[in-house]
């Protein structure tokens, strides 16, 4: 049995506007082992990034975490102070984010900004810190690392600034990477390189990833396990081979169904899933995909229970009791 | 595809060079090379996919074809007229017959303009239905494209990302015209809305006859809705072929390295990456025909 690396218990994370409580996350529950790659699918606004981000404490305002609770190697991390999340921020879980432009400073040297984080986190000197950089910015595959560092944000492409921001969270070994899309703002070519870079890091160190992403091509290819959200819960969870051979929601079927089929010769008609998101400002107390669901039926206005098909897979839908019902009949 | 014979669309060695620096004596000393001598033809009723890397001059042909940039040189006939030598007053005709639609439905639609002054604003430029006759007409087009009449009234804010995408779609639609570019319609959309444009889009051709240009970079979904794909890079095509010909059996080395960089949304296929990097200096020589349809830029 792998080591309990981080354990989620009933995330609750809402966003206080003017327009009302914004409920983004409600009442999120899940683990991440040692050396795992967990993938965290869904929409906007299914509360996959704002989840990430409140593993780090970095709910940003007028966002709280209202309820729940986050252990990091069995110890509770939700209440800790500012001050103490720093020292975890970075040195234990470090986080790669959408946008490598807006995560760099434009006006620093990428050398200057790797070390500083380097020295900050390791206390290593000035020049053991630069070659500590350098040698990190090899590592993820940047060429001429000792004239790069001299270089600005600017003066690197989309995927190389992506690599950047791997090297730098990746500079401090930290024992979980959080990483929220990406390579959503990549093309194609470049996200296939990083998501390599991703897998040969993990062949290396035994850092656990946590995946934000929409592309279930993506998941399909990295991860182990796979977390599918929507409307602020947890509708499935289950190893790849779970979620990609024997989904049970049908709305982790209704997406699987969405994709376009790669045969060819004819042309068939996507399958696609009617109607939109709901509107967390007001949820829905039931299951949040009643309205799209083509199973919906009334026992869907309460909030289904949690169903374990394997240890490794649940899922929360009626259809699971229902079923149960029909076998012992 | 042999339904769709007649040639609509007949791009010919278009070029769009933008100046990216001027001397003290305002003479250009850096030229970008967005489109670089591109030719390609789109028949009557079918879908012509374009895709390529941000940056390798897909958008850019797709605006040329809307003029919404004068290009630098190249001609494009649509139907059989040279549109690069008409003004602007002669080609307003073709403005209307010629539509588009947008990524970013948040950023294209006027949000200051209910659903009715939005789909409305085309027919009143173009000198179409006016008054009740006009409001019966977009009511239509609104329940077309799924959405309700009571929605007439209602502001671009009070919907979600696929609802404006349908809105943009009826804006495109009201004039009537036969040729609509696409730039990355579905990309800014959820993944569980987007079977639902792509739907639409294609029950929206066959009904009205349309042809599409669709410029993404989302290859699964090109090839789904595409009868025949241009692959784009560094300004130049590289390839053009029917959709299946292009995706079983690519030729050009960048080709191939797009095809085998998409993720595969099975955790058993492992799709063995091909990698490909052009020479520096190195040119893109014209396309050639080496089977017929399938067209690629290899010496």
């Amino acid at each position: 049995m792998a080591e309990r690396l981080l354990s989620v218990e009933n995330l609750k994370v809402s966003f206080f506007t003017a327009g009302g409580e914004n409920q983004a996350v409600r009442g999120v529950s899940f683990h991440i082992d040692a050396g795992e790659t967990v993938g965290i699918v869904g929409e906007s606004g299914s509360g996959k990034s704002v989840t990430a981000k409140a593993l780090m404490a970095l709910t940003p305002p007028p966002g709280k975490m209202v309820a729940g609770d986050i252990k990091f190697r069995g110890e509770s991390v939700s209440r800790l102070s500012d001050k103490d999340w720093r020292k975890i921020r970075g040195n234990q879980i470090a986080m790669v984010f959408q946008d490598p432009m807006t995560a760099l400073n434009p006006v620093q040297k990428i050398g200057k900004q790797m070390v500083e984080v380097i020295r900050r986190h390791r206390g290593l000197n000035q020049t053991a810190a630069l070659s500590e950089a350098i040698e990190m910015l090899r590592q993820v595959g940047i060429t001429e690392p000792e004239r790069r560092v001299n270089q600005y944000p600017h003066e690197f492409s989309g995927g190389m600034r992506q690599r950047v921001m791997i090297a730098m969270a990746l500079s401090c070994q930290p024992e979980l990477l959080i990483a929220d899309e990406p390579t959503t703002a990549l093309d194609v070519t470049i996200q296939a390189q990083i998501l390599e870079l991703l897998g040969r890091l993990k062949e290396r160190s035994n850092t656990s990833i946590a995946l934000i992403t929409h592309d279930l091509g993506v998941v399909a290819q990295v991860c182990t396990r796979v977390i599918v959200m929507y409307g602020g819960m947890v509708m499935e969870e289950g190893t790849v081979e779970d979620i990609f051979y024997r989904p049970k929601h049908p709305y982790t079927k209704g997406l699987l169904r969405s994709l376009p089929k790669r045969e060819s010769g004819f042309k068939e008609r996507l399958v696609p899933i009617e109607g939109t998101p709901p509107n967390l400002l007001d949820p829905p107390p039931g299951c949040p995909f009643m309205e799209r669901c083509p199973h919906a039926m009334e026992t869907c206005a309460a909030l289904p229970k949690v169903t374990e098909v394997s240890p490794s897979h649940r899922y929360m839908c009626w259809l699971a009791e229902g079923a149960e019902e029909a076998r012992v009949q | 595809m042999s339904e769709h014979n007649e040639l609509l669309v007949d791009v010919r060695n278009l070029k769009k060079h933008f100046t990216k620096g001027r001397d003290v004596w305002g003479r250009t000393t850096d030229v970008l090379k967005a489109v670089d001598g591109v030719s390609f033809q789109i028949k009557r009723g079918e879908t012509f996919g374009l895709v390529g890397e941000s940056g390798s001059g897909k958008s850019t042909v797709g605006r040329c074809l809307l003029r919404l940039y004068d290009y630098t040189s190249g001609e494009v006939h649509y139907d059989g007229h040279d549109l690069s030598a008409l003004g602007e007053r002669e080609l307003k005709p073709y403005r209307r017959r010629i539509q588009s639609i947008f990524q970013d439905p948040y950023s294209s639609l006027n949000p200051g303009m209910n659903v009715l002054e939005l789909i409305g604003e085309p027919m009143d430029i173009h000198g179409l239905q006016r008054g009740e006759e006009r409001k019966e007409f977009v009511a239509s087009l609104l329940e077309r494209v799924g959405l309700k009449r009571e929605h007439l009234y209602r502001f671009p804010h009070e919907f979600s990302g696929g609802q404006r995408q349908r809105i943009s779609i009826a804006r495109a639609l009201s004039v009537r015209p036969d040729f609509v570019v696409c730039d990355e319609p579905i990309s800014a959309l959820d993944v569980s809305v987007q079977a639902q444009v792509i739907n639409m889009l294609e029950d929206l051709q066959s009904e009205f006859g349309l042809t599409y240009l669709f410029i993404a970079h989302d290859l699964s979904m090109v090839r789904h809705i595409s009868d025949r794909i241009g692959v784009m890079y560094g300004g130049r095509l590289v390839e053009v072929a029917p959709s299946d010909e292009l995706y079983d059996n690519p030729l050009h080395p960048y080709t191939k390295a797009l095809l085998s960089s998409i993720p595969v949304p099975d955790p058993h296929v492992v799709s063995e990456r091909v990698e490909w990097v052009r020479e520096p200096g190195s040119v893109i020589p014209d396309l050639r025909e080496v089977s017929p349809g399938h067209f690629v830029a290899m010496e």
